[in-house]
């Protein structure tokens, strides 16, 4: 009897740490959401300067799109080795999730920088800036998940896949799937309807 | 004991499956592709390509949801889902709210603009 009930205290105090982590996850989708409305409110004052549809070239950012739902997926892989209790597995997909997450920070900052040199910099209009709030954002984001991916791993490869590294998986797997919910809006919201 | 525990149990969220991650994938893929090529190569008119990048958009949204986070409707999932719903509202209210007012903010300055 008092095992089940410390069993069962274990559990709630476990589950609410995860349900805590998610309701962060939530409000992190609020703030995400006043910038996407602050962009749809800006993204017209362009000052004289140039609209999304002259600099952006879409096939450079679909290959980024691609490349973050790709690495969604492997980490998801990573997740179904953590089940099979494959240490290096979950080590060898998470490394593949960091590659495809880094390749994806790379064409970004590429595209900062050359939007820079060219002169479109977030001090060009209103639109500019909050484009460069908008995707900054969203890219600071990812860069955080990817020094997560990597101390997890350290993590991982020093502690093995005790229930506390597993838990802290199920934190780094909801915040990354919401990295990549988040784009999708990024994406078709900022780069497909400015094209249009 | 603590280790059957947590590997059976999986905190509300769905336990994940390679079918899942493989479904969810080629969907997304689908979705993203033909967002895109509607944007590419514009075989509609303006409005049904706003409506169906919205469509696209939130498709992919409810497939990433179930099939990568697990999302779910059973006794202990409702807890994940219901604060995931009433996001949604608050954000519909924030974006919607910002949108409608600043439409009319700026068609009444254009109108008192004018009549200067």
């Amino acid at each position: 009897m008092e095992h089940t009930l410390a069993h069962h205290d274990h559990h709630s105090s476990e589950s609410s740490d995860v349900f805590g982590f998610w309701i962060y996850i939530l409000s992190d989708c609020i703030l995400f959401a006043t910038i996407f409305a602050a962009f749809a409110v800006l993204r017209n004052n362009l000052y004289g300067g140039p609209g999304i549809k002259q600099f952006t070239d879409l096939s450079y950012v679909l290959m980024e799109t691609i490349a973050l739902l790709a690495s969604s997926f492997t980490f998801g892989m990573a997740i179904i080795s953590l089940y099979q209790n494959n240490v290096k597995a979950v080590i060898n997909w998470l490394f593949v999730t960091f590659l495809l997450g880094a390749a994806f920070i790379y064409m970004e900052v590429n595209e900062f920088v050359h939007l820079y040199l060219e002169g479109f910099s977030w001090q060009r209009s209103a639109a500019m800036s909050s484009f460069f709030t908008l995707v900054g954002t969203h890219g600071l984001h990812v860069f955080i998940g990817l020094l997560w991916i990597l101390t997890t791993i350290m993590q991982l490869s020093f502690f093995g896949l005790s229930d506390v590294m597993k838990r802290r998986m199920t934190y780094l797997g909801l915040f990354w799937a919401f990295l990549d919910i988040v784009w999708i809006f990024v994406f078709t919201i900022v780069y497909l309807m400015g094209s249009i | 004991m603590t280790t059957e525990h947590a590997t059976n149990n999986n905190l509300g969220w769905a336990k994940k499956s390679v079918r899942a991650y493989v479904l969810g994938f080629i969907l997304c893929l689908i979705l993203t592709l033909l967002s895109f090529g509607f944007v590419q190569f514009n075989p509609v008119s303006k409005e049904l390509l706003y409506v169906l990048l919205t469509v696209f958009a939130i498709g992919q949204l409810l497939v990433q949801s179930v099939c990568f986070l697990g999302l779910n409707a059973d006794s202990q999932g409702k807890w994940n889902l219901l604060p995931f719903i009433f996001t949604g509202l608050i954000i519909f209210f924030l974006v919607g709210g910002s949108l409608w007012i600043m439409y009319n903010l700026n068609s009444l300055m254009i109108d008192s603009y004018l009549v200067r």
